[in-house]
């Protein structure tokens, strides 16, 4: 077979099949980044666009898809597929499509490598571009963001197809024939996209949600080969045009910034899904079109999470109000103050070990938030309480008889919250500090309950809020709390011409007034019929 | 030859037939243009290079790639906005069909023009529908996303064939087979035209016949 292929003709085969696995990766990958992807059309010939088609090369997906050919070719009985997958801020994942080139016996021996092929494979690619905006996953990666992330794989050898789902479809893009066998390009892609996932062991016993949680140790598969479909060359903006893949193709040394700024993934190559999420998310609204989460999905999530962290109760209910900043969420009521306690109930043997500016509902660190949490560790620790009170912000949660935290310009941006902890105040760091030094300042001593050996022991039962500042009230312009507000709109006046009306006018006047009203419309029908032809 | 012939169907909003007509006929371009030709010494060529561009649809819930030639745009802008205003002079359920025909030049002697030999002709039949609310429209806009994406699936199919496309030309017979007035691409010669069928369903009798490319008319 080979023999009949002249060696000059199988070297340029190969190296067009090869380049043509490494587009076909570069177009998937790019269709899933979630943005409309625009390349510039050229008259002259730059010798360095294969298939003479603009198509843009992230170095990263170029490497991660010679890292999967390891020098092989998509040969017979070697495909090499791009799976691409979701995965939610939850850490849930499904796979959404895998995209296959595959070579199959059938041979055309009398097909002209370095025109027909070439040009077929071209169009195949071309194909390609089009189909990949069609599949259902399209969509999806155009709204990925906060919520989830769009994934892609690259494996070499068998296709896998069983991660799918039941009912998964196949589109044939096209097919080259070539002397050394017939190259097929096909995506199968799930059209059941309810987000339900087997389990393998579970964690902390059952849950009454629908989801269970997921990561299916696959024998082929490792999630930590997942790939954000994001790219982001630190430090450089899109360029527009920019050089493509040499002959003797090395990795295009371009760099470009395509992913939302949204989207906090933190390199190209870790696995795990970093965002500030609200930790919970009870408030959180439908994220995942078509996937048919809903609301009580999460609730349920929460409620399977609550076992190990004792601390979570504080925070949820605080957390459902916060129409805040979430990744302040992480840190309620306590801008500056003490950060939860993150997994132990324990709090007063563990705050010793130190204030952990972890998100409390366990998910994985964020990248924002502790630049913030670790800040306020830093200016305020439990220990040095007593030195830094008056940098500490306190917020509404305090005896009525400390005057003195509403004149320091006390300013908690979640103070909303901290009510709602009163039937958690020994879990509340704040009222139950650790054993610290004794305190300096009678605000320092009105924070600590009777427990403290350092307190003068106010009674905790008596707590009242004293200068309830909600969150981003700050306004000097208009120095009015949202209560008295409140209070004082609560019930404006009619409106003067509703009033009118209503008390004026009687329901046999009204019909009387018709025919008059009537009349009028009809003189002006033209006009009317003028206005609506406009409308049309 | 015989000329090879598909025909596509859709069903749309009156405010969705611009977009589902560029929709299909960008897609069919993209798979009928190359490069600019650049000839050399000793009758071989350069190809240029074609850029694609993601194009989201405002009334459909879909997205399309097309060559990214402002030109050919334009082109095929013109062409559908005649053939929608053909549309909708005919009334408020129009039915009409844009037909999108690919073609050779074949060189006669004088006094004979020369003839355009047809090679593929893709025909969109489209249906106008009207809506009555908002919420209808919404269904529409998906169904119809879903509809476009299934016909690009057709002609993909189609064309990935690999049945007949004219022999690559010398340079003196490229205009024969190329459209090679644009600047940055290069279409097969091409030519679009459109028929209104009236509400009740004859054909011809509204017959319009436009050339929107330049061909030397017969």
């Amino acid at each position: 077979m080979d023999s009949d292929l002249s060696s000059q003709d199988k070297k340029d085969l190969d190296k067009f099949i090869k380049f043509f696995a490494l587009k076909t990766v570069q177009v998937i990958v790019q269709a899933r980044l979630g943005e409309k992807i625009s390349t510039c059309s050229s008259s002259s010939p730059t010798g360095s666009d294969w298939f003479n088609l603009a198509i843009k090369d992230i170095p990263e997906v170029t490497h991660e898809a010679k890292k999967a050919l390891s020098g092989q070719l998509p040969g017979i009985g070697r495909s090499m597929c791009v799976e691409i997958s979701l995965k939610t801020s939850e850490g849930d994942s499904m796979e959404l499509e895998t995209w296959c080139l595959e070579m199959n016996e059938k041979c055309d021996k009398d097909i002209k490598v370095s025109y027909t092929v070439y040009n077929r494979l071209s169009l195949l690619l071309k194909s390609l571009l089009a189909i990949s905006r069609v599949t259902p996953a399209y969509k999806l990666s155009r709204k990925q963001g906060h919520d989830y992330v769009i994934l892609y794989r690259i494996y070499f050898g068998d296709v896998q197809l069983t991660g799918l789902g039941e009912g998964f479809q196949t589109v044939r893009v096209g097919i080259v024939g070539t002397p050394i066998g017939t190259i097929t390009l096909s995506c199968a892609y799930r059209t059941n996209l309810a987000l339900m996932s087997s389990r393998q062991y579970e964690r902390t016993g059952p849950i009454m949600g629908i989801i269970i949680d997921h990561f299916v140790e696959r024998p082929f598969t490792n999630m930590a080969h997942m790939h954000p479909c994001s790219y982001r060359a630190p430090g450089e903006d899109d360029r527009g045009a920019y050089a493509g893949i040499e002959d003797s193709q090395e990795v295009c040394t371009t760099s470009f910034s395509t992913s939302p700024p949204s989207q906090c993934v933190c390199t190209v190559s870790q696995a795990h899904f970093k965002t500030p999420k609200p930790a919970l998310m009870a408030t959180l609204k439908v994220p995942l079109m078509g996937l048919g989460i809903s609301q009580q999905l999460y609730s349920s999530r929460m409620s399977y999470q609550t076992p190990p962290l004792g601390t979570v109760d504080l925070c949820h209910p605080t957390a459902c109000t916060a129409a805040a900043h979430p990744h302040q969420m992480v840190v309620p009521g306590k801008e500056g103050g003490v950060p939860q306690v993150p997994q132990q109930p324990n709090h007063g043997t563990a705050a010793d070990h130190g204030r952990i500016p972890s998100c409390p509902s366990g998910q994985s660190p964020q990248p924002i938030p502790p630049t913030s949490c670790s800040n306020e560790v830093k200016s305020v620790s439990p220990s040095d309480a007593p030195e830094t009170t008056f940098t500490r912000k306190v917020g509404a949660f305090v005896n009525k008889t400390t005057t003195q935290v509403t004149t320091t310009g006390l300013d908690l941006p979640f103070a909303a919250f901290a009510p709602r902890a009163y039937d958690l105040e020994e879990n509340d760091p704040m009222v139950h500090p650790p054993p610290s030094p004794a305190p300096s300042s009678p605000l320092q001593g009105s924070l600590h309950s009777n427990s403290s050996s350092h307190c003068g022991g106010q009674p905790q039962d008596d707590f009242v809020m004293v200068d309830f500042k909600p969150a981003f009230s700050k306004d000097d312009l208009l120095p009015m709390d949202l209560g008295t507000f409140y209070r004082e709109f609560q019930n404006p006046p009619q409106l003067a011409s509703l009033s009118i009306d209503v008390s004026a006018q009687s329901m046999a006047e009204d019909l009387d007034s018709l025919p008059e009203k009537l009349a009028i419309y009809e003189k002006n029908i033209d006009e009317f019929d003028a206005f609506v032809d406009t409308l049309q | 030859m015989n000329c090879r012939s598909e025909v596509l169907e859709v069903s749309v909003e009156g405010r969705q037939v611009d977009e589902a007509m560029l929709a299909l006929l960008h897609t069919i371009l993209l798979h009928r243009s190359t490069g600019k030709f650049h000839y050399k010494k000793e009758g071989t060529y350069s190809i240029g290079t074609v850029g694609t561009q993601d194009v989201d649809c405002d009334f459909i819930d879909f997205t399309f790639v097309r060559v990214s030639s402002d030109e050919l745009d334009r082109v095929i802008r013109k062409a559908v906005a005649e053939f929608k205003d053909g549309l909708g002079n005919s009334g408020n359920d129009g039915m009409g069909q844009i037909s999108l025909e690919f073609y050779q030049k074949k060189k006669s002697r004088w006094p004979f023009s020369d003839e355009c030999i047809p090679w593929e002709v893709w025909s969109i039949k489209v249906n106008v529908v009207n809506l009555a609310n908002e919420q209808e429209r919404q269904i529409c806009s998906e169904k119809v996303g879903e509809k476009l994406g299934e016909k690009v699936i057709n002609i993909v199919e189609v064309i990935n064939r690999h049945e007949y496309l004219p022999k690559m030309p010398t340079q003196s017979e490229v205009d024969n087979v190329f459209d090679t007035s644009l600047k940055d691409v290069q279409p097969y010669l091409y030519k679009i035209t459109f028929q209104i069928t009236d509400s009740m369903g004859t054909s011809v009798s509204t017959t319009m016949r436009r050339l929107i490319k330049d061909t030397l008319a017969l």
